[in-house]
This record gives C-alpha cells, structure tokens and sequence, in this order.
C-alpha cells in the first residue's frame, strides 16, 4: 500500500454539540470510502475538516506521513472538494463558471470533454439559472474532472442526478479510482463502486466495513 | 497572481452588470436622497451651496452601503465562497478584487452621476473638480472598509442594518477629510493637506481590510 490519506482521533464538536470523537479512516491510493450514516451524523462536518474549512478539536490528519490538517497549500492542490451547493453562478453560464474555476485552480481538463462524460456538454452556453437540479449538479462535477487534485471530497455527489447520471457518475469514479485517485464520497444510494477498492465508513459507530468479503481484514486491521 | 484577480474583477464586474439591478438602485438611491434637501430645506441657494458638498458626500456614504452586503454574500449562497477559501488563490487576494470590483460597479457610476446633483445644490464652480477628485480618491476606501463589515456579516441572514452600524462610524475620516478638501478648494485654500490624509486613509484601509476581511470570512465559514 502506498500512499494513504489517514485520519486519527478526529473529534468535531459545533456548539456544544460533539458530532463524532476518535473518528478513525484510512483511504489508501485508488481507493474509495463512502461515508455512511443518517442525517446529521457528521459526514459532511467530515468533509470540511478534511478540506480545512472546519477545524478539529482534536486529531490528526495525515497523507503518507505528513500532517495535513489546516496545510491549506497541499489541500488546494491535492483536494477537490464538492459541497452540497453547486458553487456555479446563476447568472453566467456553464462554460463561464468552469472556465473561471480552471483559472482559480489551475485546472488542466479540458472543460467540452469532462462535461461530454457527464452529459452536460450540451449545455455549456446556457446560463445556469435556466439548468435543472440535476444539470447543474453535473455541471459542478464537471469542475470536479477538470480539478488536477487526485483526492476527491464529494459531499451527496448524487442529489438531483437521473438514474443514467448516477452510471454516468459511478463509471467516472471508477476510472479516478483506476487512476490512482482517492474518493471520500457522502451519499445515500448505492454507487455500483468496484467493491475490491471501496471501504464504508459507518457514521454511526464509526466501524469501517469493507464491502467486499476478503477485504474485511482489512477493515478490521484498520480499526 | 494579477491576471486572477483581474479575472475575479471581471467575473464580478460582469455579474453585476448582467443582474443590472444593483448599480441602477445604488444610482437611483444617491439621486433620490440628494434631491430631498432642496425639499426639504427650500429654494434658498445660500444654504444649498453651503450644504452641497456635505450632502453630497453624506449620500455617497450611504448608497454605498446599499450593494455591500451583497459583495461576499451570493457567493455565500451559492458556494462559490468555500470554493475560493479552498482555492490556491490567496482568499486576502480575492478579498482586495472583490473591493476593486464593488468600487467599480458602485462608486465610479456615483462619481460620474455627482456633478450633476452638483449642478443641483448650486455647488459653486470651483469646487466641481475639487469634488470628483476627493471622490476618486476617497471613495475606494468605502469599498475597501465596507469588505471587512461585508465578510464580518456575510453569514448573517439578515446583516444589513449590522453592517451599516458597524461601518458607518468607521466612513467619519473618509467624510471629514472629503468635504474640508472641497471645502478649501471653493474657499481658495491650499487643499493637499487634506487631499493627502484622503489618500493616506484609503492606502490605510486597502492594506489592513484584505487581512481582516480575510479572517473575518474563515471564521465565519466554520
């Protein structure tokens, strides 16, 4: 096993509210791990504080050794992280966003190609206040493919998406995986991720169960 | 490092123009509460002439206000904001394009629109040039300050009134020196001293406001 993303002792309290303590995962290169767990279980709290946009009360976050929590220039290279809003402007189109963002993040995907995955290509000249829920979440997937970042952070990559989008999407995250990249992916529907290279993280007692048979060693070595 | 903020500026130069609505009703208010004095206080043009530059420069302040809780929060909304914190790009650099961009989009229109309300209260020849360049030089200051309030309010989901209490008070220097410099212009005074405490103001706040408006929008992200 190379490299690997490593979380230890995550705490994260809000408020006065403690949302998970000691949280422990492992996501190794090529790799995936789905977060499970009911609403407000801390998964997407998870998220942020592996982005950096939240800070741990306590914990460490580490990629091959190194810590990483709050490096704010090895998370804007190596993460890409989508939240639950799109992070598109209504006012200006598909195209315009993503070519934005590619300046912002110095992105090397070419933009009618990743959207063509996704099925959005034909949509790149329409504003996005005229996009469906779905089209738009596929146009900040979009943004998603051209980011350089090999750890992927997909917070419900799947809310709005059609049955064919959800393929669409599994398939794109499968050949990440194939690449060498890293999904930490929210979500609540069955993903149809290759099951040698996916581990569930369960929210609720934290166990991490892998979803295929032999690799559940795996998973307990972890815990 | 330049060409994205210039491409930040754009993107939000252009936004505003597509919406349209928020420069006409930042136009709109300056014109509106400019015309209520000779109302108010009647045809006599010695007291106009008196009060122009104040009222003018009180007006300028307050529709400034207007468009400043809208410069970080839609992108709070849609989640542009995460996406820029998380971004390579410095978030104080983004802080400084996104003032550069509200000055644009809200103080150039009421340079341009002021020596016509000038026009108005009897402002005396003199002091039009006077006018515009304290305005020019003053006015990039109130983009620059109003950041910080924007960022401190911009999670906030009615900050509005918050926001104009805090930076209100923190606008005095911008007026005092913006009206006592068109003030000694019409009187026939040497005016650079004031001119130069404008334009040491607005240096001041373009170098502290992208650190606070920096932190204030990381702590308010959590």
């Amino acid at each position: 096993m190379n490299d690997s993303l490593k979380g230890q002792n995550l705490t994260c309290i809000r408020g006065d509210r403690t949302i998970f303590s000691n949280l422990e995962f492992e996501l190794p290169e090529g790799h995936a791990v789905i977060l499970n767990g009911s609403n407000g279980s801390g998964k997407s709290s998870l998220m942020k504080i592996i982005a950096g946009l939240l800070s741990a009360q306590n914990g460490s976050l580490s990629y091959d050794g190194h810590n990483i929590l709050g490096n704010k220039d090895w998370i804007s290279r190596n993460i890409c992280y989508l939240a639950h809003k799109n992070g598109l402007k209504p006012e200006m189109t598909v195209g315009e966003n993503l070519k934005f963002w590619a300046s912002m993040e110095h992105h090397q995907g070419d933009v009618t190609l990743e959207a063509r995955k996704i099925g959005i290509d034909h949509c790149l000249d329409l504003p996005v206040c005229y996009l469906s829920s779905g089209q738009a979440r596929r146009a900040a997937l979009t943004r998603v493919l051209c980011h350089p970042a090999t750890i992927w952070l997909l917070d419900e990559p799947t809310v709005g998406l059609d049955v064919a989008g959800v393929e669409l999407l599994a398939g794109l995250m499968n050949d990440h995986l194939k690449n060498g990249g890293c999904i930490l992916a929210a979500t609540h529907i069955e993903l149809h991720i290759d099951p040698h290279k996916s581990t569930i993280l369960n929210m609720a007692d934290f166990s991490l169960k892998s979803s295929h048979a032999s690799e559940i060693n795996l998973g307990k070595d972890l815990l | 490092m330049i060409k994205l903020a210039l491409s930040i500026i754009m993107r939000d130069v252009s936004l505003s123009l597509r919406h349209g609505s928020a420069t006409t009703m930042v136009v709109g208010f300056f014109i509106i509460v400019v015309s209520m004095f000779p109302f108010a206080i009647g045809p006599e043009q010695n007291i106009l002439q008196r009060i122009s530059v104040g009222v003018i420069w009180v007006a300028a302040l307050l529709s400034c206000l207007l468009s400043l809780d809208r410069m970080f929060q839609t992108d709070y909304e849609d989640g542009s904001l995460d996406q820029f914190v998380l971004s390579p790009v410095p978030l104080e650099l983004v802080v400084v394009a996104k003032s550069i961009a509200h000055w644009l989009t809200t103080s150039l229109p009421l340079i341009v629109i002021a020596p016509i309300l000038g026009i108005m209260m009897n402002l005396p020849n003199e002091g039009f040039l006077p006018l515009i360049y304290t305005m020019l030089i003053g006015t990039p200051a109130l983009s620059f300050i109003g950041g910080i309030g924007a960022s401190l309010t911009v999670t906030l989901r009615r900050g509005g009134v918050l926001l104009s209490l805090l930076i209100l008070p923190l606008y005095i220097p911008v007026l005092i020196f913006g009206v006592l410099a068109v003030k000694a212009s019409i009187g026939g005074y040497d005016a650079t001293s004031h001119y130069l405490l404008l334009l040491g103001f607005t240096l001041f706040s373009a170098a502290i406001a992208p650190w606070a408006a920096a932190a204030a929008i990381r702590s308010g992200l959590e």
